[in-house]
Formats: structure tokens, sequence, C-alpha cells
């Protein structure tokens, strides 16, 4: 979230789409309809499939599930057409005045630089057209051809209203009316907020479908303000946490591209060049030299100038006495991933089912119900020689060799009849503690990072993550113990330093090094503008730090703070835990005040956050000003809000490798779609990695579109909630959910099972028969949908089939995140 | 002292269901584990086991397309509470803050008051065989903290306190509701039965909630005028009466409901 989740009751009007945060973030709604009580907000929801979410809103509109660039891009339309942007803001904070090269083109879905055979895009056209400095030239009244506000203009003048609804089968009053109530939050003194979830990422145009909420957020100018911004509703407790940590392939902690084997990341240096905004062309071969460059500054280099200290102080954390300057800091213990290769999770199982995979280390994870094309992912896992199971139960991963784990309701020839005897993976099972059970941080949705003691002992054996952890890199160096190999020096020199003094492991000692310390005195580190590159700091991950001070000169950690007063009223309770970075509960929040940085936008004075106050020489605000703290707002060096941009600009237009699929998000039918793209004539988002050529489902064969969800009663793959019985009496079985035309279509009737069929996989469920899903008509033909929840497997008190027994081997081009949300099925009576 | 209630106010509840596993835990009541039938309302009643549960109504609607209201279902605690009336071993008793509380021990199973009562309420538990009911959480009530059910919710559609300032807020939020898209918007409790001790706001009226417009008590005056007070010099008499009741009771309970099906999954937490 760029906002918090209090902060949802400052808007005036919440546009819900790609998420049912009723059913799946419960507390959002508490915030919403403070919102709607206390300031008339409007609650808008846009799905396919009227929920406990739609109950409680103001305005429903359906929507084909994967059109939301066609939904989004009609808005960004009609906001032009109308004239409804803010026009102060999007002339002075985003790159809407930026002049685009002249070679950049698009033209009938395809964007310029396309390699057909690859399936990618040379982006160098997807760029500004800049001075001798580097600078984007611009165009402050927004009328030069080239310059990014009429590129925009004219990319989405395809998508009239008529268009949008025959692909997204919105009814056209239904549409309009959305149009009509968020897009007023462009005047300046409203703001709109957007929600999202995984209805929106799971998709093959994810990212993009993200892309058009910003570009819908900053034309209305809603980005940075109380009640504004894009807030993607996290699915777990401590999923952003897990994100910070860099539990994703291509980054290390705190968002940072990771080192790869590319001739470019060869050296420290080279690898600080490569992740340092701005730096490409400068002549510098050392960090000495580099230094003097970060001090003078230069241009288009944005807040990222400094990564070079956030690395070094994390190579300082990791590996100590041994990373030095003369050493580059140990860069050559980081393992670099293969730069041509693909780690995330479809990939990494279609590897595991090639028999490229040994050992699989599973932890509070399900695959064998999560995953998309579950089961060629659980016969992938029957090539491992070794799987390790970390989980609170023996869920459904853990017991994947059991009889039981094979057996199917529906036969279908193309799932393997495997049987235990034919199954040499080794599996171990370790019993994990509980949340309650243990105590640590958990960053929740909004950034905010809450401390959470411990309220009962683990079960029997069970332990902590970070006891098993501990204790796991404790053996590992005990195994590499006295090694003079310079292959093992990664391991031998590791720092391991988290022991309590009784061989136990300290979480205070994570923390100090989360949080980072001066390596000259010992003490916290008071926030990352003041790490350092010369090995003076360590620093785990750069945006924790500040995170810890000295009190009566002892270590606090302010994720423990509990101070439940809001001097605001605008809902930041900024003594309550501590929220990265620095505190911010509000990004951008430097666009709560116009570029004057003191004047309010008019009539909008209750909700400005920060301000620059001359007489103290320095930004104050209620909440930590998001900008340099000591820079006015007439120095020509930072006036743009924006600050981990390099430019400082908020992107309507994604230049270069900032995205791998279009500077503009297009509209492209999902992989399995029941109409062809009345767009453009591509129908897949031509940058996507197609898997499974023959896996493609067609609409002959497969007319209805599926899609998978959650349940308030359920959480993620029901490891958890399957196994509580007050929560399985409450969804106690696997449900399709079906519209009534259908049902009466296919003789189904409510209550009854039915069979649900793909080209992947069948599954058997109870039939749902509901007036809240109903038929949409798309290019003027009717096209039904159904939907079902993804929750199930054969462990736990409540069990049932497997959703992803059906869902395709195909991801999103930017960051391969599975497309569970829309594709081809057919459905039948049991 | 005055009268302590909850206040449900159906247009701010989302039917996540969280009162409902909130009473089971507080309560300790086992799961009851039966096949989903197409409705998210898995359970069509409350039941000996389940004090309380979120009604779901799903209907067309000339606006939206289609409505699903949701109502949370339990005891009504009525200040002139009927199945206090009608008990013949003084089971039931009134908080002098207005809970109405049934007490297992003096129970004898004879389902008198799950006739009497105008909302249904009480609910025999076979296993025990013994009547049921939400309590309105007195101990936690009377150790100063809020029920189960209103601690839980996310939303705040359950809240807690004294009713004359509930009823107030009540009749704020009707009067809200109705000028904002609900003019059919009412408050349920205030007078219903002379005054329940369970305040509601409806964004329509009570009959699309399913609940009695006009609540009566059903005809049971026989038993509350005339046998009642000289109940204590007619147990024998009483128990024979009781007796053949409760198997006429039973046979119409087990016709109606069939609540005792199911399997039965006893909560490891519960340890019984
Ligand atoms: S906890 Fe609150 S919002 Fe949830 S079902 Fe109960 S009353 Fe409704
Ligand atoms: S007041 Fe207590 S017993 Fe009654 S429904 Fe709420 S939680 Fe259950």
């Amino acid at each position: 979230m760029t906002n918090s989740v209090n902060d949802l009751k400052n808007t005036d009007c919440a546009l819900i789409m790609g998420s049912n945060c009723a059913e799946n973030h419960p507390v959002t709604m508490r915030w919403l309809l403070k919102a709607r009580d206390t300031r008339g907000a409007k609650l808008i929801h846009v799905d396919p499939r009227f929920t406990r979410t739609s109950a409680r809103a103001d305005i429903y509109a359906p929507l084909r599930s994967g059109t939301d660039i066609a939904f989004l891009g009609g808005m960004i339309k009609y906001i032009i057409d109308n004239e409804l942007y803010h026009k102060d803001y999007v002339v002075n904070y985003t790159n809407a005045a930026c002049l685009i090269k002249d070679d950049y083109s698009f033209e009938d879905g395809l964007f310029s630089g396309y390699d057909e055979e690859n399936r990618k895009y040379d982006v160098s056209s997807w760029d500004y057209q800049t001075d001798e400095a580097g600078m984007a030239l611009t165009d402050p009244t927004l009328q030069h051809p080239r310059c990014v506000f009429q590129l925009l203009k004219k990319h989405y003048e395809r998508y009239d209203i008529d268009t949008v609804c025959e692909i997204t089968g919105t009814p056209k009053n239904k549409y309009l009316e959305v149009l009509k109530t968020f897009c007023a939050t462009g005047a300046p003194d409203k703001t709109g907020t957007i929600m999202y979830a995984m209805g929106i990422t799971q998709h093959t145009v994810g990212s993009q479908n993200v892309r058009a909420f910003s570009i819908v957020q900053m034309l209305l100018g809603n980005m940075g303000r109380p009640g504004g911004g894009i807030n993607a509703l996290r699915g777990e407790n401590n999923v952003q946490g897990a994100t910070d940590m860099a539990l994703l392939y291509h980054l290390i902690p705190g968002y940072i591209n990771s080192p790869s084997n590319a001739p470019s990341n060869k050296k420290l240096i080279d690898y600080i060049r490569s992740v340092t905004p701005g730096s490409a062309k400068l002549q510098f071969s050392n960090l000495a030299e580099f230094r003097e460059l970060v001090k003078a500054g230069f241009p288009n280099s944005g807040w990222k100038i400094n990564s070079s200290k956030w690395i070094v102080s994390m190579l300082k954390a990791w590996y100590g006495d041994a990373a030095t300057e003369s050493n580059d800091f140990a860069y050559h213990y980081l393992p670099k991933r293969d730069d041509k290769k693909n780690y995330s999770h479809i990939a990494l199982f279609e590897a595991m089912y090639k028999g490229e995979i040994d050992g699989l280390v599973v932890n509070g994870s399900n695959p064998v119900v999560g995953g998309p094309n579950a089961n060629k992912e659980q016969e992938a896992m029957t090539k491992l020689k070794w799987l390790v199971s970390i989980d609170l139960w023996l869920n459904e991963t853990a017991d994947f060799w059991t009889y039981k784990a094979w057996t199917r309701s529906v036969h279908n020839s193309a799932v393997p009849k495997i049987t235990p005897e034919n199954i040499q993976t080794e599996v171990f099972f370790l019993p994990a503690a509980a949340v309650y059970e243990k105590e640590g941080t958990a960053a929740q949705t909004g950034r905010l990072v809450q401390y959470r003691w411990k309220g009962a002992d683990p079960v029997g054996e069970s332990k902590a993550d970070l006891w098993i952890y501990y204790e796991l890199g404790k053996r590992l160096k005990k195994l590499y113990e006295g090694s003079t190999r310079p292959e093992d020096e990664p391991v031998v020199n590791m720092t391991w330093d988290y022991d309590d003094g009784h061989g136990h492991d300290d979480i205070y000692k994570v923390a100090r090094e989360l949080c980072g310390y001066s390596l000259v005195d010992g003490n916290p580190v008071e926030g990352f503008a003041k790490l350092m590159d010369d090995g003076s700091t360590a620093c785990g991950n750069w945006i924790y730090c500040g995170g810890a001070t000295l009190k009566d000169g002892q270590w606090f950690y302010k994720p423990q703070k509990r101070i439940k007063e809001d001097p605001s009223g605008l809902g930041i309770f900024p003594d309550w835990g501590w929220a990265w970075p620095v505190n911010r509960r509000i990004i951008y929040n430097r666009c709560s005040v116009q570029p004057d940085g003191v004047t309010p936008w008019p009539g909008d004075e209750a909700r400005k956050l920060v301000n620059w106050d001359a007489a103290q020489n320095k930004w104050v605000g209620v909440d930590v000003p998001d900008f340099v703290g000591t820079t006015a707002p007439d120095n020509p060096n930072f006036t743009k809000p924006f600050i981990m941009q390099p430019d400082g600009y908020g992107r309507l237009f994604a230049p270069t490798s900032a995205m791998k699929d279009g500077p503009f998000p297009e509209h492209y039918e999902p992989w399995e779609s029941p109409t062809t793209n009345k767009m453009n004539s591509r129908d897949l988002n031509p940058a996507t990695k197609i898997f499974e050529p023959e896996k493609q489902g067609t609409v002959d064969k497969y007319p209805i579109i599926g899609t998978t969800y959650r349940v308030s009663e359920h959480w993620q793959t029901g490891a958890l909630t399957r196994n509580l019985p007050w929560l399985a009496e409450l969804v106690p079985d696997m449900f399709v959910e079906l519209s009534e035309e259908l049902a009466k279509e296919k003789g189904i009737k409510n209550g009854r099972e039915v069979i649900v069929s793909t080209t992947r996989g069948d599954l058997k469920a109870i039939a749902c028969v509901t007036k809240r899903l109903k038929p949409f008509t798309i290019n003027g033909k009717k096209v039904h949908q159904i939907g079902m929840l993804w929750q199930f497997g054969f462990k736990g008190y409540a069990t049932g089939d497997t959703a992803n027994w059906l869902t395709p081997h195909i991801g999103d081009a930017n960051t391969t995140i599975p497309e569970y949300k829309a594709w081809l099925c057919d459905i039948r009576r049991a | 002292m005055a009268n302590l209630t909850n206040l449900y106010d159906v247009s701010k509840c989302t039917a996540c269901r969280g009162c409902q596993v909130a009473c089971k835990d507080w309560n300790q009541l086992p799961a009851s584990i039966k096949p989903f039938k197409g409705n998210y309302q898995t359970h069509e009643d409350t039941d000996g086991d389940t004090y309380t549960i979120i009604k779901y109504f799903e209907e067309e609607d000339p606006v939206h397309g289609v409505s699903w209201n949701f109502i949370k279902r339990q005891c009504m605690h009525c200040f002139d509470a009927n199945c206090m009336k009608v008990c013949p071993k003084g089971a039931y008793t009134k908080t002098e803050w207005g809970a109405t509380i049934h007490d297992p021990d003096k129970c004898i199973g004879c389902q008198y008051c799950a006739t009497a009562c105008p909302f249904d309420i009480p609910k025999y538990l076979k296993r025990v065989d013994k009547i049921t009911k939400c309590t309105l959480c007195a101990g936690r009530v009377e150790e100063g903290l809020e029920p189960a059910c209103a601690r839980t919710c996310p939303t705040d559609a359950l809240i807690f306190g004294d009713r004359d300032e509930l009823l107030q807020i009540a009749e704020d939020r009707a009067k809200f509701l109705q000028a904002n898209g609900f003019p059919n918007a009412t408050i349920y409790g205030k007078l219903e039965l002379g005054g329940l001790n369970k305040l509601y706001v409806l964004t329509d009226t009570p009959d699309k909630f399913g609940l009695p417009v006009d609540p009566k008590v059903p005809n049971v005056t026989f038993w509350q005028n005339y046998v009642q007070p000289y109940a204590s010099w007619l147990i024998p008499l009483f128990l024979l009466a009781s007796g053949t009741s409760f198997v006429t009771t039973r046979l119409i309970a087990n016709k109606n409901k069939g609540h005792e099906e199911g399997k039965e999954v006893v909560n490891d937490a519960i340890g019984s």
C-alpha cells in the first residue's frame, strides 16, 4: 500500500477492483465504512462476481475476468476527454510534459522494438528525448505531439465506452456510473483510493493492470495524499515483510536487483553502476571515485543515488570482518543468478518436472494445493530426491506421496496414476510454531511493522522458524569449519552471531542487523540516509534502517511502540509500531501540497500532510516528509516528488526497462479466452512466455471462463483453516459458483455435484447456483463465467478437490505471477 | 442498573462470521460439520452447539441486479421473556442489566421454552438433554468485558453498551440511512414485545431479514397463568406433564429441524 489501512477513512471514493476486501481483508471495511459515514464517500466494487464486498458497495459493476486494462483504459480516455484530470498535479508531478523519442511507436498491439521469435522487446526506443545533461526535454503546455500526455491521449483513443463494454461485458450504464463517480476525485479538493489484490495481479497482464491504476491515479492527482493512493492488499499477514526481505528471486533485501552472472555485474563497482540510475555513462573505476561523484550529485539518479551505501552495508552485515574495501566487501561471495534464467514459481516447477532440481524446502507454502497446474506440480515433486516441509500441519505438500494424494474423483488420462511405490522422494517434516507461539515482527499490508510477543509455548516439538534457520546455519557452518578452500569462504565467513549466550537464537540480534548498526560504536544507525559505503556501517536491509534507536542507553525497537494516539486525526498514529521507510505512513506525501511546497491543494487544507517550513529551513508535517529533508522546493536538484524515480516524476509513460511489455498498458486477451481481441490483432500479451503451448484450451471445447478465489472463512491453501473445526464447519466443502442461467442450460441443481474440466485436469465439487453471477455479453455473444475456491485439498476436517488442477502454467510478462484468474473450462452434472 | 446490550447494524455487517466463531470460542462449543448445500449459510439455524449465526438473503434487486443481505441471529433477551415464564424449574433468570440467563443445572430438557419463544431461540441439545442459547456473554460482561461477538466484529456492525445510548445511536443511524438510499430503514427491538435487550438497525422492513414484524408470544397461557403459580406443590403432577410433552415436542422438533444430523467434530481445545 502506498497509504495505510487506517487512511482509507480519509477517502472520498474507493475503487475496489480485483479485490474482495470485505471477505479477505475485513479490517479494511471498517475504515471504508467510516469514510462512507463521515465523509459520504462512495464505494465502488468492480468484479466478475457479486461478493460480500459488493453487498456493502454503493456501486457494483461486473466485468469479465482479465479485461481490467480495457476497463481502465476507457477510464483514462474519459478523464482526458472530459478534462477531469488534476492539471497542476499532472504538469508538475508526472512525466506528462516529457518528450519521447521519435522512434517510439505503437501499432496494432505492438510497441516498437518487438522481437517475435523471442517474444521480447528491445526497449531502447521507449525513452525520453534528452538534453546534453541527460535530462528529459519537456513541454509544460502538454501540446507537443511527442509529449507523454499527447501520446497517452492517442494511445487510449480506441478505448471508447462502447468498445470497452463489449470487451468487459460491463453494462454501459454501470460503467458510466463508475466513470462519473471515481473520476470526480480529479477535483483538487477530492481524493480517491484504489484497492486491489490478486484479481489484478494474477494475469498475463498483471503488472500492466497495476500500471493502469497508476496512470489513473496520477491523472486524478490522487497519489501521495490522504484518502488516495494505490493500495495493494497483501494476502498474508507478513507477505509484505517477506518481499521486503527479498523472497523474490530477482532481488536482494530492500528491493534492489540481485546480482547476476552478466558481465555488467562482475565486480562490485559494475554492479553498483547497474543499480544506480544515472551512473551508466559516468567515469569511475572504483568506490572512492564513485563516492566523489555521489557527493557532487549527478542527474537522473533520484534517491537511488545512494544504492552503494545500502549494498555495502548489507555486505558488512553478512560477511563482517571478511568484507573489506580491498576485497570489494566480499561481493564475490554473493550468489549470482543466471541472467538468462527465470526462477519464478512456474519456471522452478517446470525445471523440477524436467528433473533439474534435486531438493526443495517448502516453508509455510503448499504448492500441491496452491500451485498453478497443480497436477503437474505434484508430479514434478516426484522427481525430487528430497523434500523438506516446514509447516504447522502435515499438509497436502508434505503428504504429496500418499495414496490419498493421487486419488482423483474424476478420471483424466492426462493425470498419471502414481502410487507411493513409484515415488523415491525422501520427505522430511519439520513441525513449525504458529504465529502466537513465537515472537518477532510482521510487516502488514500498509508497510507497518509491528512487534508481536509470544502468547503461548509451541505445541509438542514444533519450533519457531528462526530456531529452525538458526540451527540450519549453525550446522552448515560446522560442516565447513576449518575449510581453507576459497569456494567455501561464503559459508565460513558468513556472520551468524545470533546467539543469546546460551546457544539459542536471539531475535533481537536479528533485529539489530536488520535495523543497522555502526561498526565504530555499535550503536543503531538512525536512518538509511546515515548508511555509509566505506565499511563503517552494517545493515541487513536498508529500508528497515532507523527501526531502532537508543533509549536510556539501551537498544529500543520502534516496532514495539504501542501509543494509540493520532494527533492529526488523519489516522497516522505515528507512535503505533513503525512503518518503513523511516516511519512514513503515506509515501510520496510531498504531493499533498502544491509545487511551492507550502500551499495546500485548494479546498483541501485538512489533508495536507507535509510542508516546507522556511523558518526552520526544512520539511515538516504530520507524517514523515517524503522528500530530502532540507532541500527547499525551489532547489533545482529536487523539485520533483517521486524521489525513488531517477527524474522524480510520476510515470504516466514507463520509460525503457521499467516494464517488459510496454510503456503504456494495452488490452490483450487472457491466454485462454472466449473471444478475440477487439483492441488489436494480438490476442495474448506479446511479451509473455508460453510454457506449455499444447495445454491451451480452446473455446470450442471449453466455452466457459473459470476463475479462483478465497472466502473469509479459509485462508490461502486452507492448510491452517481447514484444520480448525470452527472454520471447517463454516465452509465445509469445495464449491463452484455459477449463474442460474448456466445452471438451467446444463441442468445443474444447487447443492448437487458438478464436474469442471480443463485441458489440465478435472474436479468434482458442489454447485452453488446463485443470482450473484450473471452471464456476460461479450462482443455480442453470451459468455458464462464460473468461480471456485482454490483453498481445498485432501487434508484436514474440510476436504475437497483442488481448483489448481485446472489452472494453467502461464504468467505475467514481468513477474511470471501465474494466471489463476482467467482460463477456459467446461462444467457438467456429476 | 442500566440495561446493557448489543446494537447490530445490518448496513455495516460484511457477513464475515467472525462473531459466529468468537461465540463458539468463548463458549467452547464444538463444531458440527455438515455438507455444504449450495448456500454460504452453512447452518440453517442456530442449534444446541451454535448460539448465533449470520443469515444470508440473496434476492433480485432492481438497481444492482442482485442484493445480498445479512443478519445476525441469536437470543433477543426480551424484557418480558416468555421462556422464563414457562420454565417449570425456574431455570431462567434475568440479570439486573437485562440478559436472560438459562441455568443448565436446573434445566430438565422439557423444551417448553423452545415452544414458547417468539423467535424460536432455545435449542435442545440431545447430547446433554438440555436447552442451550446465547448468554449475552454474562460471564464476560460481569467482568467488565464486552460480549465475544461484539469484541471481534471488525466493522463495528456489532457494538455493546448502555441500551439507552445505543437506542439513540440506532435511531440516528436509521434516519441517516433513510436519507441515504434506504427509505425503509428502521430500528428493531425498541418496542417489540415491550422491548428487547437487543437492538437492530435494518436497511429495510424486518420481514426482509426474516424477523417477525409484530412478534407475538405463542399461546401457552394455560401453563403460565394457572399451573406455574402452583408449581411448587404440583411437582409430582408436573413431572408427569413434562414427561409426556417432552415426547411430543421432541417429535415435532426432530421432524422440523433435524439438528442432530451430521458429523460432529469436537475441537481439541475443548478436550471433551
Ligand atoms: S463479526 Fe461483525 S461484520 Fe462479521 S458477521 Fe459478525 S456482525 Fe457481521
Ligand atoms: S453474546 Fe456471547 S453467547 Fe451471545 S451470541 Fe454473542 S458471543 Fe455468543
